[in-house]
């Protein structure tokens, strides 16, 4: 069984420039995703962030054009040979505004539609359907309209659609953007369930750190196309992250003020929970 | 000043969202209206341009019943910054988004031109001045829409979730500039979830919870009050949620750099404590 020691994404020397752009979106990117990883990507805005994820299901080269070098292996499969429809089998996604991705006229058929188009039966079809929707919290907006739905219910949705395909991935592109603060806990919480209970390996965009750090065992910092920084979210924390302007969680950021001060801690707390031992044993000390 | 008078507001598919909203903002007031999805909060701010008029009581921008004028009028005074940006931006350009507006009001092209170079420079906007809208992230797009609204220098500035996409240090230089123009009198009121955001800008605080205001007051004290906040959906800020695991550190601290000096202070004061035994 050596395919499961396979990276589940394996990018090597990414770049990408959009059709008529003059700068790259992505310059000589290289990583590589195991399996079961929750990987969280941040950075400044623009540092192709978005471009990266589109790479993942295809949309970039395949609908998004222009000019693309190096290579990326999802499943094992490149992106170049593969289309967005049979990749959507294995990478499900979640984008940045749920508006694009809604168009049905009532929640259960947007739910439905992904695994109705993979040709399921009618009954797997509606137990994965009732899954997700119960998952997401969204099960009393089942015959409302998305349109019609606030932004944070509709970001519910679109998630709840992704589910419901059982992919293997999934990339979901500041998907609490739209969500007020309980909800995007919620929702963070059921794609942490999703990568710890069945082994979905999670690949997200967040700039709200605070909420999306605990769930994470890897912290990817990108800047101007590139990956700056990439480790546990302790030691990424530690370095320039500050310094790239990423939003650091608010206890990390007054540890390290603290630290400025000499005021040193043994750990980087990146947690409320760890902010507060450590906290206790500055004051008691 | 706005002021809205018992307040209701359905849509025409029977969806009461707003049911008895009093409120008065003054002149030169910042305010942060929050709450759940669907607490009503966006169509409360599209009743302040009369985008939509309520369906019982009233709304008044410098006194004028909305109801009773129109919004391109009411626009002169009150800019609306929308939640998605694709939902206000259409030009080929950058530079022409923001000069759109401008244009349309008739100023010449000198004043159009500094305006919009002043504009693109505060918000980091230079480098991408002859894309096209669309090429840009949706934190840029953002910017953009900010850009084409503040550009005409309406006297209130009504901001749906202007942190949605935006960097740390953004969302910083968003602060300092909603501080400064505040500070030049501008009313800003903003819509948003971004709890950490509202705790390091400290503004006046709305909470909103199914058509209803639940709460109204200072930042410190709203965001620290765990039954409404409960009810609002929102979460504590982390400061505060740390702080208030200790019976010796204030309960109502919500900002990093009060809880940095109040730590720092009380280490400081111990060590004093011990050098002078």
């Amino acid at each position: 069984m050596r395919i499961r020691h396979l990276p589940i994404i394996e990018i090597r020397n990414l770049s990408f420039s959009y059709a008529g752009a003059q700068r790259k979106s992505l310059n000589n990117v290289s990583i590589q995703i195991e399996r079961g990883d929750f990987v969280v990507i941040t950075g400044p805005s623009g540092c192709g962030k978005t471009t990266l994820c589109r790479c993942l299901n295809g949309l970039v080269p395949n609908f998004y054009t222009g000019d693309l070098s190096g290579e990326v292996l999802v499943c094992g499969k490149s992106i170049r040979k593969e289309s967005t429809g049979s990749l959507s089998r294995h990478v499900g996604f979640v984008f940045q505004n749920p508006e694009n991705q809604l168009f049905s006229l009532t929640v259960e058929r947007d739910v439905a539609f992904g695994p109705e188009n993979l040709g399921l039966v009618r009954e797997e079809t509606r137990r994965r359907m009732e899954w997700a929707l119960k998952a997401t919290g969204v099960e009393e907006l089942r015959d409302r309209a998305p349109y019609e739905l606030s932004g944070g219910q509709q970001q519910r949705v679109a998630i709840a659609s992704v589910l419901a395909m059982r992919p293997e991935i999934i990339v979901l592109d500041e998907p609490t953007s739209f969500l007020d603060p309980k909800s995007s806990q919620e929702i963070l919480q059921v794609v942490a369930r999703l990568n710890k209970d069945l082994g979905i390996t999670v690949f997200l965009v967040e700039h709200r750190l605070d909420l999306a750090t605990r769930h994470s065992n890897r912290v990817v910092v990108m800047d101007k196309g590139s990956i700056v920084l990439d480790g546990l979210p302790e030691d990424v924390y530690n370095e320039r992250a500050h310094l790239i302007g990423i939003g650091m969680p608010k206890v990390t950021v007054l540890f390290r003020l603290l630290r400025q001060d000499g005021i040193e801690t043994s750990r980087t707390p990146v947690t409320v929970e760890v902010g507060i031992e450590e906290l206790r044993k500055i004051l008691r000390s | 000043m706005i002021s809205a008078d018992g307040v209701h507001f359905t849509y025409p598919n029977g969806n009461e969202v707003l049911r008895g909203i009093d409120l008065r903002i003054d002149d030169g007031e910042f305010l942060a209206i929050m709450g759940e999805n669907g607490a009503g909060k966006t169509t409360l701010i599209k009743t302040f341009n009369g985008l939509l008029r309520p369906t019982k009581g009233q709304v008044f921008v410098n006194e004028i019943d909305t109801k009773k004028t129109s919004v391109a009028s009411l626009s002169r005074n009150v800019g609306l910054v929308f939640q998605n940006p694709d939902h206000q931006l259409f030009c080929e350009t950058v530079r022409d988004e923001v000069a759109y507006s401008l244009r349309n009001f008739g100023y010449s092209r000198d004043i159009v031109e500094r305006r919009v170079k002043g504009i693109l420079e505060t918000l980091d906007l230079v480098p991408y001045m002859n894309s096209s809208p669309f090429m840009l992230s949706g934190g840029e797009r953002k910017r953009v829409a900010l850009a084409s609204v503040l550009v005409w220098n309406p006297q209130h500035i009504v901001l749906d979730e202007p942190t949605i996409g935006q960097d740390y240090q953004q969302k910083d230089r968003l602060r300092n500039f909603i501080v400064q123009l505040n500070s030049q009198g501008k009313t800003v009121i903003m819509v948003t979830h971004d709890v950490e955001f509202v705790a390091e800008c400290r503004p006046r605080v709305m909470l909103l919870s199914r058509g209803k205001i639940i709460g109204d007051g200072r930042a410190d004290k709203i965001l620290t009050d765990g039954r409404l906040i409960d009810q609002a959906s929102l979460l504590h800020p982390q400061i505060s949620l740390m702080f208030s695991s200790f019976n010796d550190l204030p309960h109502d601290v919500i900002d990093v750099y009060s809880a940095y000096t109040i730590v720092k202070k009380r280490i400081r004061g111990s060590r004093n404590v011990i050098a002078s035994l």
